[in-house]
């Protein structure tokens, strides 16, 4: 696939001192900063129908939105457009687990037409998810990673994954990765490491004339596994870098050491996206190491257990107006189910603007939560999808104005006191 | 004279078919118009918006399962339904009998009190009075009220049907008594009489005489032959005045709603079209369509390519097969559709009636449902009575004839009506789902829910876990 970006680029943000710019495979990214946490803007070119091509910008950092089958997990398509996001993450092995021949998505003309997407959303793909998709360490091969997915354990080869890729057209797509958990032993590691890359080598060599590949990082918690990784697919020609195996069972406090030896072998100029890291501290961890891109479903997880996010987003990171006093909630995040909702007819977040604030209370998601009425997980995921790009909003203006650290300390420090001993309802 | 919270104006006809304008406290609505159910203050994952873009204008309520949850106590302490759920346009709540009645018929007890029933919460006796429905429906506030009524099976015979149809008419009094806001919300009674054309007949006189706002044509597709069924209805619409909008409880199959519309009824109500998409089945103009079969995997064609709903405009068979039944979002997106499907079937019959086309709009409907010409004897048999042509569509012009000879007696004579439920045997075809017992259903549904989503379900509560610790952990 070659395109002709338009060379005028509408940039929200003032990229003054912007550094680089990487055109590749209708993909361009700015970033603004090379160090640390770094706002920037990823450019995608889609192609529709008729020439009726389109150009999404996606400021980062932000967060891929997650997906079940292409839609997020309660959100028709129609309602979409209410939730201010572009960039939808998929899991090709959603498709083809389902008896639906990738030959069919061909036929349709890939991923975009079969979901409908008109050419206003971006598709990055990666075969995994935490929910319906996941990552079998222990029954990976040499030759492909395993997956168990609802319709059993899956294996993928580079040549089929490539195949699927090719059917599937997504503009992003990362490559196989062999992820482990953290506790797994030295020699599980490095084979992780070999793995991965030998399976991005055999990505590319088989070549797919579609979207931009992200190599995948793995190495557990390993320091030189994760330096090593980095710096062998840093030399590989890919658009971006996908990291795997976080949230696998390290601890939080070992993540900036091997995030930093990470991103010191990474050249600047190409986006990072990473998996596994979803909690408003997480994703500041992240953002500080210099990542650009979420792929989480803590969203998905908060929605389905009827939870609500309800944290400032102060521009200075406070935390202290938070109302301790309600029932079931804690520093992020309340619980609708509580019998203290019953009948609060106060939306969940009285400034928030989503479209469940505009027009529904919190005793009408009470109710439908108690009568287990999906349109509760429609209404909590609009909304908690909502807030959580207005925080990564937030954390973009901080960066700009060169507040982030300021910023990510007042959040981290104002959350901590006066929730000391108190027990979280999860 | 009971005072009304509606204009009912009648804006065309064929024959008995009528195309009217029903102007309700909260929207004005265009009949013959089709109500999905709300059962519990929601369509199955809907949002109002949604529902707007459908098309929706009345949605219905179930007095019993709002009255359990979240109770009408709170409903009318949050200003009612309409403000509860934030929904702008119409609603019409049952009157709660229904449910306990016969969906939970072994557990209920009438007497001429009530309904005694057993509570679902803790198990002890409880007693559904006609005030106490009132009552409750009061608190919820719906534009429509029904009026609890004596419910038999239409399937009982004997001395029961006539000792609930003389109930019926007590009861309505009753109700009538302990309407406290007449002024905003339309009680409408309920014609009960089984099969049985002398019962049916005194009912709608003494409703009637009621002057009530609305009828509602009671006790109806619950398992009785589609014969039977639409002698029924043909026999009420004859005899309910003119000027007031008739709905007949219960029906909902796209075939039922254009039957009794031709024969002179204005409102509709089932769970069929959302419950049927939640067994992965689509209705369709050719009948309906069964996205779980394995054909569906590689059909790149929408569900109907005639629809411009949402769905249809956007994604193919092979998509909503891969969604059907596994993920929430498959029954929705089919809900969708179907809803779509019967607001568009009820703005057809509409416009047809109000452009003078009913009968062709008929004849193409009956054409694709049956391409091969094999209407129902049933659906011949009321086209004749409703003063149809559908020669055109049908391939046994004698079963029309045929049909003629019993059209002349049917609906008005009715003491001639009595011998045809011996003679006519013949609505095998479309199997009696029943409908009526949408209270087990929702309960059995859940079940089913909940089977697909404990795997997630333990998932979740694993990673609630892990959260959980690393928020432990942030705080310590
Ligand atoms: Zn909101
Ligand atoms: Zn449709």
């Amino acid at each position: 696939m070659s395109l002709s970006l338009s060379s005028s680029l509408s940039l929200p943000l003032p990229l003054s001192n912007q550094i680089t710019t990487t055109p590749t495979m209708g993909m361009k990214f700015l970033v603004k900063k090379a160090r640390g946490a770094r706002v920037g803007a990823l450019e995608i070119a889609l192609l529709g129908n008729n020439n009726n091509n389109n150009i999404i910008n996606i400021n980062t950092p932000n967060i891929v939105i997650s997906t079940c089958k292409g839609l997020p997990h309660f959100i028709s398509l129609d309602l979409l457009s209410s939730i201010p996001s572009s960039i939808l993450q998929v899991s090709n092995l959603h498709f083809t687990s389902e008896g639906v021949s990738t030959n069919t998505i061909s036929k349709l003309g890939g991923l975009h037409q079969m979901l409908g997407l008109n050419n206003k959303y971006v598709i990055v793909s990666v075969p995994r998810d935490s929910i319906q998709s996941i990552p079998q360490f222990k029954a990976a091969t040499k030759f492909a990673p395993s997956f168990d997915t609802p319709s059993g354990r899956l294996l993928v080869k580079p040549k089929e994954y490539v195949e699927m890729i090719s059917c599937m057209k997504p503009n992003i797509w990362a490559a196989l990765a062999d992820e482990v958990p953290a506790w797994v032993s030295h020699k599980r590691n490095k084979t992780s490491v070999d793995r991965t890359l030998k399976w991005l080598d055999d990505c590319l060599a088989l070549n797919p004339e579609t979207g931009s590949i992200f190599g995948a990082i793995v190495g557990g918690s390993n320091l030189e596994e994760r330096r090593r990784c980095a710096e062998e697919v840093a030399k590989r020609n890919v658009s971006g870098y996908w990291i795997g195996g976080f949230g696998l069972g390290e601890c939080m406090d070992e993540r900036p050491t091997l995030l930093s030896a990470i991103m010191d072998v990474l050249p600047d100029d190409k986006p990072r996206m990473i998996c596994g890291l979803g909690l408003p501290e997480e994703i500041l961890q992240g953002i500080a190491a210099g990542i650009d891109l979420f792929d989480t479903t803590y969203i998905y997880t908060l929605t389905l257990g009827g939870f609500a996010l309800t944290f400032p987003l102060d521009k200075n990171g406070n935390q202290q107006n938070f109302q301790p006093s309600q029932i079931e909630s804690d520093s992020t995040k309340i619980n609708l189910r509580a019998t203290a909702y019953r009948n609060d007819t106060s939306p969940i977040l009285e400034d928030c603007s989503c479209y469940t604030c505009k027009n529904h209370t919190k005793a009408y998601i009470n109710h439908l939560l108690n009568v287990h009425e999906m349109l509760a997980q429609t209404l909590l995921e609009i909304h908690n999808t909502h807030h959580y790009l207005m925080f990564f909003q937030v954390i973009r203006d901080a960066i700009q104005d060169g507040r982030f650290e300021k910023f990510r300390q007042t959040f981290l420090e104002s959350r901590r006191v006066p929730f000391e001993g108190e027990a979280i309802s999860a | 004279i009971n005072p009304m919270a509606l204009r009912f104006e009648v804006l065309a006809r064929f024959n008995r078919a009528r195309a009217a304008r029903l102007t309700l406290p909260h929207f004005v609505c265009e009949t013959p118009l089709f109500m999905p159910v709300g059962t519990q203050g929601t369509i199955k994952g809907l949002t109002n918006s949604q529902l707007e873009d459908i098309g929706c204008q009345i949605i219905l309520g179930n007095t019993y399962h709002l009255a359990l949850r979240p109770t009408s106590e709170l409903l009318e302490e949050a200003g009612g339904l309409h403000k509860f759920m934030n929904w702008p346009r119409a609603m019409l709540t049952d009157s709660g009998g229904f449910q306990m009645v016969v969906s939970l018929l072994h557990l209920a007890d009438i007497t001429e009190k009530g309904v005694t029933f057993q509570s679902p919460v803790d198990g002890k006796p409880m007693l559904l009075t006609p005030e106490e429905s009132i009552q409750i429906q009061n608190r919820i506030g719906a534009d429509i009220i029904m009026a609890l009524d004596d419910v038999v099976k239409t399937t009982i015979t004997g001395p029961r049907i006539e000792e609930a149809m003389y109930r019926t008419l007590r009861w309505i009094d009753r109700c009538i008594e302990a309407h406290g806001r007449p002024h905003d919300q339309n009680l409408f009674g309920i014609v009960q009489g089984g099969l049985d054309p002398v019962l049916r007949d005194i009912c709608v006189k003494g409703l009637v005489d009621r002057n009530l706002p609305g009828y509602a044509i009671g006790g109806l597709a619950g398992g009785e032959d589609k014969d039977s069924f639409w002698r029924v209805v043909a026999q009420c619409t004859g005899s309910l005045p003119e000027d007031k909008p008739r709905y007949v409880m219960g029906v909902g199959y796209p075939l039922d709603v254009v039957v009794c519309s031709a024969l002179g009824a204005d409102m509709y109500d089932c769970v069929y079209p959302t419950r049927t998409a939640r067994f992965g089945t689509a209705l369709v103009p050719e009948g309906v369509l069964k996205l779980k079969q394995r054909a569906m995997a590689d059909d790149t064609r929408p569900i109907d390519s005639t629809c411009s709903c949402m769905v249809c405009k956007n994604y193919s068979r092979a998509y909503i097969h891969i969604l059907v039944t596994k993920d929430a979002m498959g029954s929705q997106l089919l809900s969708y559709h179907n809803l779509y499907y019967m607001m568009q079937l009820s703005k057809d019959l509409h416009s047809s009636i109000v452009e003078g086309r009913f009968p062709k709009f008929v004849c193409d409907f009956l054409s694709k449902m049956f391409p091969e010409g094999d209407v129902p004897e049933w659906v011949c048999n009321a086209m004749e009575v409703a003063g149809i042509d559908i020669s055109s569509c049908c391939a046994f012009p004698e079963r029309v004839s045929n049909a003629k000879e019993v059209a002349e007696v049917a609906g008005i004579d009715i003491s001639s009506c009595c011998a045809f439920p011996d003679r006519v045997r013949n609505a095998k075809e479309v199997a009696g789902i029943d409908i009526s017992s949408d209270c087990t259903l929702s309960s059995s549904c859940r079940k089913h829910g909940s089977d697909i989503m404990s795997d997630e379900y333990h998932k979740l509560k694993l990673e609630m876990e892990r959260l959980r610790n690393i928020e432990d952990a942030l705080r310590k």
